[in-house]
């Protein structure tokens, strides 16, 4: 048990901390509006940003270099981002190709064009995007409706996906289509990917609660990609789509956004009956509880690191992770609305205090608890897979997909 | 004892509740939410006005229909319900409320009538900027009959024609009527996390201004009056919680996952019998809240900090769950649940935080333990 830096993982820290000082892209032409993840603004610095670390061999750190990674260890990855994120460099349109898709596409897929999606991947000159629910299929990943029927050497896809992140703005996504309704549901999947431009791929923005329109339906209408293009085998979608939830699940304990530090500087500019909140005890005691789920969703990620650092599979730790991080997310933008009291309900990031970062985030907060595995299925884990306990008694497992009682 | 509305009440409740069906959907809010520079929706406004409602509580001698506090508890529930974009609960719950509260005889005289008709639309400006609401953070003065300061946020600010506010005079902090219309005073339109109930940032400049009720009495009656308005509000705070709760339940009903209902998870089940009991413990002190204020009774204060704690706690878990329930599609602007999210809110904090309230709630036990044990039981 050790949580300090090895010596070479102290003078990893001191060198890429220096070296992102040194190369970090400026943002102070940014308004506050503009710092948000996914406007214009801020996508222009994230790319120039990933550019720049993949001209420097921080693109990949742990990928191998066949990959056109830099070889390094999770460990090292793991510094580079908290030293990222120590910068105020947190972005998102990446990670879901690098560190959720592309993994999953080369486990499965060896050939050459496989491996030439990497290098522009890596250096933000292509964004990936994830096409797996659909309206009828979000929890029940398994239950995708949407078809692929072989046509000579090509498969024609018809169907549709939604909450599809930034796949407005992708080059590319990974899809799952049912190429069999006539097996069980997990039998009859298949994975691809495809070009976003391809003819009869549409994609339409939602507005979400919070304002913001990162979030996408994707229609699929007869969009013909070459059998070259699937990922796995015919009937191994099941498998691709275990690989990256894993990998999404496993990236979690790095999660950005606001903290207990954040909560903090918050209170001290916010009066209350004497002093500030942050002389409150109430406000007090509950940021002690604050910060004992913050520090353990930080620490447990140093347990799927070390367990990556071992070759051995992460365990059930990216559930939790997964799991107190949405919630404590929802819990520090409420908390931070009712220290602001009237002042909470202004969410205008030109007069609200600290650009309305909090507000923005209390209408954020619910949709954290549902992507990427809803609160229930979390909890589903770790009673079925961790603590061992009996699943909930299944009507769709071995009759054929068809046969599946649907509602809506 | 008698734990319920009479049948009248009743009557009064499903009346509203088909009157605000038909005229005020969610497509209203919507509405307004789509287009928030005017904060309110103003052809309804004009509907309940019509009905009445405006005047449903205030006493007849000054124009109201004095049907009664429980009776108005019942509209709130049945707005609260629709989550009605109005500024009824700014101009009744808490602008005549103040009159009626701290008014002399000839304010009441000439006011209440106003607000009863719906001719005259208040609210009360006390926050100045972000934090607990106290003596010392009220900064707007008012020197020979001139206001000047900053009020921000002000629920309905822009829409109101006459405000009482919260500012310091002579003899420390007091109430003070001022006419938004005119001179000396400038508002601005305020984003907020609830668009359907509008807010302005208001500057006041040499505004007249008039005492209403005892100077330097401003703190304890404006808690007075939220005591009255948070008992009203508890009940909006209850209808919306109802409401989404049974927006929950019709949704888990409908939904399948793995070839079964939603709603045939425990996780599911248990969550919204979680959400079922909070909204009784919120019924339960709302209802108490009803009585007291309709019998001015001297548990008044306390059981206002109650019914505000339990609704705003409840509003909050049933909201929130009621997103969760729905999934990825909760979470999108098109769907209605977060009408409900965003109120919740707004309705916690406009008449200052629950953590406020808490404190209140236990200074207050205080205060009743003490009386008990001096009574000898
Ligand atoms: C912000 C965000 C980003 C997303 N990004 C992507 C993306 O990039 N790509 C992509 O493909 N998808 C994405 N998603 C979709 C996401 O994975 C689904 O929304 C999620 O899995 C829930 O599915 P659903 O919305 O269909 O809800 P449902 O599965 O219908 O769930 C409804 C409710 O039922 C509960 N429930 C379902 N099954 C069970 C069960 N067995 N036991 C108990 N409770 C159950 C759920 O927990 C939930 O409360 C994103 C979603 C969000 C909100």
């Amino acid at each position: 048990m050790n949580f300090e830096d090895s010596p070479e993982e102290a003078a990893y820290r001191q060198k890429v901390r220096a070296w992102i000082a040194a190369n970090a892209p400026d943002m102070s032409h940014l308004t506050p509006e503009e710092r948000r993840p996914w406007q214009e603004g801020h996508k222009e610095v994230a790319s120039k940003w990933q550019a720049i670390k993949a001209d420097a061999g921080y693109g990949c750190i742990s990928w191998p270099k066949a990959w056109g990674g830099a070889e390094g260890t999770a460990i090292d990855e793991a510094i580079f981002n908290q030293e990222e994120a120590r910068a105020g460099l947190q972005f998102n349109y990446f990670t879901t190709g690098l560190h959720m898709l592309l993994p999953a596409l080369l486990e499965h897929n060896k050939d050459e064009v496989s491996l030439s999606l990497i290098p522009p991947a890596i250096r933000g000159d292509k964004i990936w995007c994830q096409l797996f629910s659909e309206p009828s299929s979000g929890s029940d990943s398994a239950g995708v409706r949407s078809a692929a029927v072989k046509d000579g050497d090509d498969w024609v896809i018809n169907g549709q996906k939604v909450w599809n992140s930034g796949a407005q703005i992708s080059d590319y996504g990974m899809l799952i289509a049912r190429t069999d309704p006539d097996v069980p549901k997990h039998k009859g999947l298949t994975a691809f990917w495809l070009d976003m431009k391809t003819p009869g791929v549409e994609v339409r923005p939602i507005k979400m609660m919070s304002g913001d329109n990162e979030l996408n339906e994707v229609f699929l209408t007869d969009v013909r990609i070459p059998d070259s293009q699937r990922v796995g085998e015919v009937g191994g979608g099941w498998k691709v789509i275990i690989s990256t939830l894993m990998n999404e699940r496993a990236a979690f304990g790095s999660v950005s956004g606001l903290n207990w530090r954040d909560t903090m500087k918050l209170a001290k500019q916010v009066a209350s009956w004497e002093g500030t909140a942050m002389d409150d005890p109430a406000f007090r005691e509950w940021l002690a509880d604050l910060y004992i789920d913050a520090e353990a969703v930080r620490l447990l990620s140093f347990r799927t690191l070390t367990s990556l650092s071992k070759g051995t599979a992460p365990g059930p730790e990216g559930s939790v992770g997964k799991l107190l991080w949405s919630g404590m997310a929802q819990n520090l933008s409420s908390q931070a609305l009712d220290i602001l009291d009237h002042g909470g309900l202004i969410d205008d990031p030109a007069s609200a205090l600290m650009n309305g970062a909090f507000q923005h985030r209390f209408l954020w907060a619910p949709g954290l608890r549902l992507g990427g595995g809803t609160d229930e299925i979390m909890k589903n884990i770790i009673a079925e897979r961790v603590l061992g306990l009996p699943g909930d008694v299944r009507v769709d497992k071995n009759v054929p997909f068809r046969d599946i009682p649907r509602g809506r | 004892m008698n734990f319920d509305y009479t049948d009248d009440q009743k009557a009064l409740k499903d009346e509203a509740r088909k009157f605000l069906t038909g005229c005020s959907p969610l497509t209203v809010a919507r509405g307004v939410l789509e287009n928030p520079a005017e904060g309110h929706d103003p052809v309804l406004w004009a509907r309940l006005v019509e009905q009445g409602w405006c005047g449903a509580a205030i006493p007849e001698t000054y124009g109201g229909l004095g049907m009664g506090y429980v009776e108005l508890c019942a509209l709130a529930e049945e707005l609260g319900r629709a989550v009605s974009p109005v500024p009824f609960a700014s101009s009744i719950y808490l602008f005549a409320e103040a009159l009626l509260v701290a008014g002399s005889e000839e304010q009441k005289q000439a006011l209440l009538p106003l607000v009863a008709s719906g001719e005259l639309l208040g609210t009360v400006a006390v926050s100045e900027g972000p934090g607990v609401l106290t003596d010392q953070a009220v900064a707007a003065q008012v020197i020979d009959g001139k206001l000047s300061g900053v009020k921000v946020p002000v629920t309905d600010g822009l829409v109101a024609q006459r405000a009482v506010v919260l500012a310091q005079g002579a003899s420390g902090a007091g109430l003070y009527l001022v006419d938004l219309t005119g001179p000396g005073v400038s508002r601005e339109f305020l984003s907020t996390i609830d668009p359907t109930r509008g807010a302005a940032r208001i500057a006041f400049d040499g505004a007249p201004a008039e005492l209403l009720g005892e100077a330097g009495k401003g703190m304890e009656l404006l808690s007075r009056v939220q005591d009255r308005a948070a008992i009203l509000i508890a009940f909006e705070q209850l209808g919306g919680a109802d409401r989404a709760l049974e927006m929950a339940r019709d949704y888990a009903l409908e939904r399948f996952a793995f070839g079964r209902q939603i709603g045939s998870y425990q996780a599911i089940k248990h969550k919204l019998a979680d959400v079922f009991v909070k909204n009784e413990v919120a019924r339960a002190n709302a209802y108490y809240g009803a009585w007291a204020l309709s019998s001015d009774a001297p548990e008044l204060p306390l059981a206002a900090a109650a019914a505000r704690v339990a609704a705003s706690a409840a509003y909050w878990l049933a909201s929130k769950e009621n997103i969760q329930t729905h999934g990825g599609i909760g979470f999108t602007w098109e769907a209605d649940c977060h009408f409900f999210f965003r109120r919740a809110r707004h309705l916690a904090l406009v008449l200052g935080a629950p953590r406020d309230w808490k404190r209140r709630l236990a200074d207050r036990l205080e205060l009743r333990l003490a009386a008990e044990l001096a009574e000898g039981n």
